[in-house]
């Protein structure tokens, strides 16, 4: 049957028929390259050589960010800056020189430039200096015929008019670099970024970038050799970014942020109602206007290298112990789960021990409460309630609860980077502890995790931005909603105003007569409990619950705030709504080492509440004057 | 000594084809001359390219140094290896620019579809030859599942280019095998009866580059401006070409991804038509050579593998200089030996490994 010789016979003859093919097919490439080099080289030599047609990119206008009330926190001007194509100049030294004969040029102008040109490509357009005076313009207009490869252009720049003040919430802008690049490509937006230099890098900046950047228009355009438009074939428009109205109420945000005077800490206000966040601090901040022309390596370094990390945006990066301000959700759990009932009380005796162990679990006050029930426990903070409820309850029934709450995963608010913080149960500690380096004793789950997490300390750790969801949604009754920092988008051509997350996002599985019993308690604290000095004689009922979470274990001894190294104090929390029944504004308030919740947090959210609900005379913060008018912001 | 130098080198120079060597390294060193104006004069690009280049040299030793019947046996897991990752990229890969093509295995990102370039030819080519001598329609049958399940997969990642290397490889092997003429024009023929079906289900992009192929000024910005670029850069490059790092459409940053899959813009222009006849013969030659080899090789196993590496060769050279000068729609295919790109590098001197170790082994094995 088999004929081996024929077979490598039709073998060889498909192989030449290809071969043939393939010929013919490399024959046809060259043809199309005679066509090209040969015959058309003379079209195609006048469009690349001397008139060259170059489509020119048109940035759009990037939309202004306001406050809630319209108040502008973020803007774009126009003004002129002096560049230079590197590739284009023979000596760069000796132009620079020359130029800042004309024009002023300082050495941190050349030292930026010299930054920008290490970052950037040959062929790339780079400012030696920005905001050029009109007389600068007109001066160096005269001289330009000595300068090839230098030009005058218009650019759109950002200020800050607030400068420090919300700079964690709107971020600033900064030029684009290779990271952004692919977060552009990821986008498959990379066209519409063809004539960008610059976009949004933290904040509501970044998070909306796509909103507030606008569609790019071109233009076709003959340029002549040297690279200059000469005339204009066809242009198609740009159409301006989105405005951006945020939730923060500006002038609140800035009695808060004053509230904290130089100490470091977090604060996160929503209005329960409808999931706006009313002011978000982060102690201390940073001034964005520094990073709109590239930021200077001394102040860069003076952000980056201080102990206190400005830079850090402590409500979604700061993960803290809720120390006691968990109490009023895990009385909630208890409620819910039938574990107990309103009136149930206990007898403490100032310590918690488990059975069959001599360690004892202390309570703050030596000799104890006496007899406690759920209200009191929340209004004196009693420890050994907590201690005896965590041990009678399963650590993963309490877990699953507090998650509805907002813990242990992101709230979702709409800037990016946040923090799921810690919700131990026993399957986060087995992945926590997965690692080679431990054993099976570290990953089982202990009685006595339990009862560390009963009073917020142990494992657990909250951002303030979780814990203001948490209080604002006991605020609303159990309706919760997707924390926003913005609250519309709004589109100027059409006028139309995009509201974000308007709607709530889950009911939480409590029932409200137990809600209100909670509620009641949260009352108790700010009149005759741990809250009430810092709320005595205010004009309105408010509620609350102060914590305090542990920097540093003091092993058996009583803790004094004076004994200990500052930055080993204990971290104060408090959390709050106001007024009591109809709640407007709800908050937490976390003071960095700042020792007591009620001593240190306490009277900021005091301060907060008497300037949202009452209007109290001080004066909030004054905005920077921008250096030139605003463009026109229509389109 | 002189002598112990004289024999390693004969040991190390054995297995490998000279011809066919010399071809490859004329293309690489016209790549990488390329490649240091491409990408602005940098030195650290022409580096990492050398890099690539020894260690595809090593894997190129290696794999001629293998017979061709050990290099079958490697077929069927690979193979499986190669379908496995595929599925694992479906599930789990990294999206880049949209599309699902990684795989991150910890170490490093991989691209399965890359592995599969080489594994469906040697699959194919390792079960027709099992079947050797009484091959009938329903190994046809089966060696078109083989060829669809890593087609299909590619497809929806979605890399419609590859998938249609990949096939078009797979094809080959057929081709080569014996596949009936008549079958074959059926299938050209369902084919173009599939096409209005198949434009249906294209994705917007992949609709925008053949519309843009048949009028580039539709997108000038987007699609259509790789296209009228190229054009421009090699067209302006004339006969003789503007001369090495002096391309103006190159430099002043016209090109778009003119260091990866256009590069040959940036060759035409600065070395005009006769650096690229030149070029032209260079891959000729290269073909020739891996036609003779294929000719001369002694079993089936050997004559698939070896005619379908040498089509593949032939393919990626004819689709990447059609597509820069206009001749072809825009699909990503780096043009072989001198593209920028370490991972393409590898698997094209693999390639050549084959060719060389089908050389070197053709007597060892008399039918």
């Amino acid at each position: 049957m088999r004929n081996p010789e024929r077979e490598l016979f039709l073998f060889r003859r498909r192989l030449a028929f290809v071969a043939v093919l393939a010929l013919l097919a490399f024959a046809g490439l060259f043809a199309r390259f005679c066509y090209l080099q040969v015959f058309q080289h003379g079209h195609y030599a006048t469009l690349a050589e001397s008139n060259r047609i170059a489509i020119v990119p048109i940035v759009p206008n990037r939309g202004v960010i306001t406050d809630r009330n319209g108040i502008v926190l973020a803007q774009s001007y126009s003004a002129y800056t002096l560049e230079l194509t590197p590739a284009k100049i023979a000596n760069l030294d000796a132009t620079i020189e020359a130029l800042a004969e004309i024009v002023d040029v300082q050495p941190r102008d050349r030292k930026r430039f010299r930054k920008l040109m290490d970052e950037s490509k040959n062929f790339e357009t780079l400012p030696l200096r920005t905001r050029l005076s009109d007389e600068e313009v007109a001066r160096f207009a005269v001289n330009r015929y000595r300068f090839p490869g230098v030009e005058i252009k218009a650019r759109l720049f950002r200020q800050y008019p607030y400068g420090e003040v919300a700079a964690h919430v709107v971020g600033y802008i900064g030029r684009i670099n290779d990271h952004d690049v692919e977060r552009i490509a990821k986008w498959d937006d990379a066209a519409n970024y063809k004539g960008s230099d610059y976009m949004g890098k933290v904040g509501v900046e970044l998070s909306y970038e796509r909103e507030l950047h606008g569609t790019t228009g071109w233009e076709q355009v003959e340029v002549d050799a040297g690279g200059r438009a000469v005339r204009t074939l066809s242009r198609t428009p740009p159409s301006s970014g989105n405005n951006l109205r945020l939730s923060i109420d500006i002038k609140l945000q800035g009695i808060a942020e004053a509230a904290f005077g130089d100490r470091r800490g977090a604060l996160v206000a929503i209005d329960p109602a409808s999931g706006d966040i009313l002011a978000f601090v982060s102690r201390p901040a940073f001034d964005p206007n520094l990073f709109v022309d590239g930021i200077d390596s001394a102040n860069w370094a003076a952000l980056n290298e201080s102990p206190d990390k400005p830079m850090l945006n402590r409500p979604l990066r700061g993960a803290y112990p809720p120390g006691s301000t968990i109490k009023p959700f895990l009385a909630l759990a208890a409620l819910t789960s039938g574990k107990r009932t309103p009136q149930q009380s206990i007898s403490d005796p100032g310590f918690y021990q488990l059975p069959g162990s001599s360690y004892r679990f202390r309570d703050d006050k030596p000799g104890g409460h006496g007899s406690v029930d759920m209200y009191k426990s929340i209004v004196v903070s009693c420890d050994t309630y907590y201690y005896t409820l965590a041990g009678e309850t399963d650590i993963d029934d309490t877990a699953r609860f507090l998650a509805q709450l907002g813990f242990g995963h992101e709230t979702g608010v709409d800037i990016e980077g946040e923090l799921t913080g810690t919700l131990p149960s026993r399957e986060w500690k087995r992945t926590r502890f997965a690692g080679k380096n431990y054993r099976d004793e570290h990953r089982k789950w202990y009685l006595g995790d339990s009862i560390s997490a009963g009073i917020g300390q142990g494992y657990n750790a909250f951002t303030p931005m979780q814990q203001a969801q948490a209080i604002a949604t006991i605020a609303n009754n159990g309706v919760a909603f997707v924390p926003h920092l913005v609250k519309s988008v709004i589109n100027l051509k059409t006028g139309e105003e995009r509201a974000i997350a308007a709607q709530p996002s889950h009911t939480i599985s409590a029932k409200p007569e137990s809600i209100a019993v909670i509620r009641n308690a949260l009352v108790g604290v700010n009149k005759e409990g741990t809250g009430a000095t810092a709320f005595a004689g205010s004009k309105y009922v408010s509620a609350g619950k102060t914590g305090t979470a542990q920097v540093y274990s003091l092993k058996g001894e009583k803790y004094s705030a004076s004994k200990v190294d500052e930055r080993l104090r204990d971290h104060a929390w408090f959390v709050a709504y106001a007024p009591a029944d109809h709640p407007r504004i709800a908050l937490s308030v976390l003071v960095e080492n700042g020792g007591f919740g009620a001593q240190a947090a306490a009277p900021v959210a005091r301060k907060v509440f008497d300037y949202f609900l009452l209007g109290a005379a001080e004066a909030g913060p004054a905005p920077i004057p921008a250096a030139k008018e605003p463009e026109d912001e229509s389109d | 000594m002189v002598e112990f130098l004289t024999r390693a080198w004969e040991a190390l120079t054995r297995r490998i084809d000279n011809f066919l060597f010399g071809c490859a390294l004329a293309l690489v060193g016209v790549g990488l001359v390329t490649l240091f104006s491409a990408s602005d004069q940098s030195v650290a690009r022409v580096t990492t390219q050398l890099f690539s280049f020894g260690f595809a040299l090593v894997l190129m030793w290696v794999v001629a140094n293998i017979p061709p019947q050990t290099l079958a046996r490697a077929a069927v897991p690979l193979y499986v290896l190669g379908v496995l990752l595929l599925v694992g990229v479906a599930l789990f890969g990294v999206v880049v620019n949209g599309s699902r093509r990684w795989l991150n295995i910890g170490v490093a990102r991989i691209q399965p579809s890359e592995l599969m370039k080489i594994a469906l030819p040697l699959m194919l080519a390792w079960y027709f030859q099992k079947f050797e001598g009484r091959i009938n329609w329903k190994d046809f049958a089966v060696a078109a599942v083989l060829i669809v399940v890593p087609v299909y997969l590619i497809k929806r990642q979605p890399d419609l280019g590859t998938a249609l290397l990949i096939a078009a490889s797979g094809c080959y092997v057929l081709y080569l095998a014996g596949l009936s003429w008549k079958v074959m024009v059926g299938l050209v023929v369902a084919a173009g009866a599939a096409g209005p079906y198949v434009w249906a289900h294209l994705h917007d992009y992949q609709r925008e580059r053949i519309l843009t192929f048949i009028d580039p000024t539709r997108d000038p910005l987007g699609a259509g401006y790789h296209s009228t670029q190229a054009s421009i850069a090699i067209g302006s490059g004339g006969v003789i070409g503007k001369g090495w790092l002096n391309g103006t459409q190159t430099h002043l940053d016209f090109l778009p991804e003119r260091h990866t899959d256009f590069i040959f813009a940036v060759f035409g222009e600065e070395f005009g038509l006769i650096g690229n006849g030149l070029l032209l013969v260079l891959y000729l030659l290269l073909i020739g050579r891996a036609m003779m080899i294929t000719a001369n090789a002694s079993t089936l196993f050997a004559r698939l593998m070896a005619g379908a590496v040498t089509l593949m060769f032939f393919t990626y050279a004819f689709v990447n200089m059609g597509m820069v000068s206009g001749l072809l729609p825009v699909v990503g295919v780096p043009l072989p030996l001198i593209s920028y790109g370490g991972t393409a590098l590898v698997s094209l001197f693999i390639g050549l490994g084959i060719l060389m170790s089908v050389q070197a082994h053709r007597k060892l094995i008399t039918t």
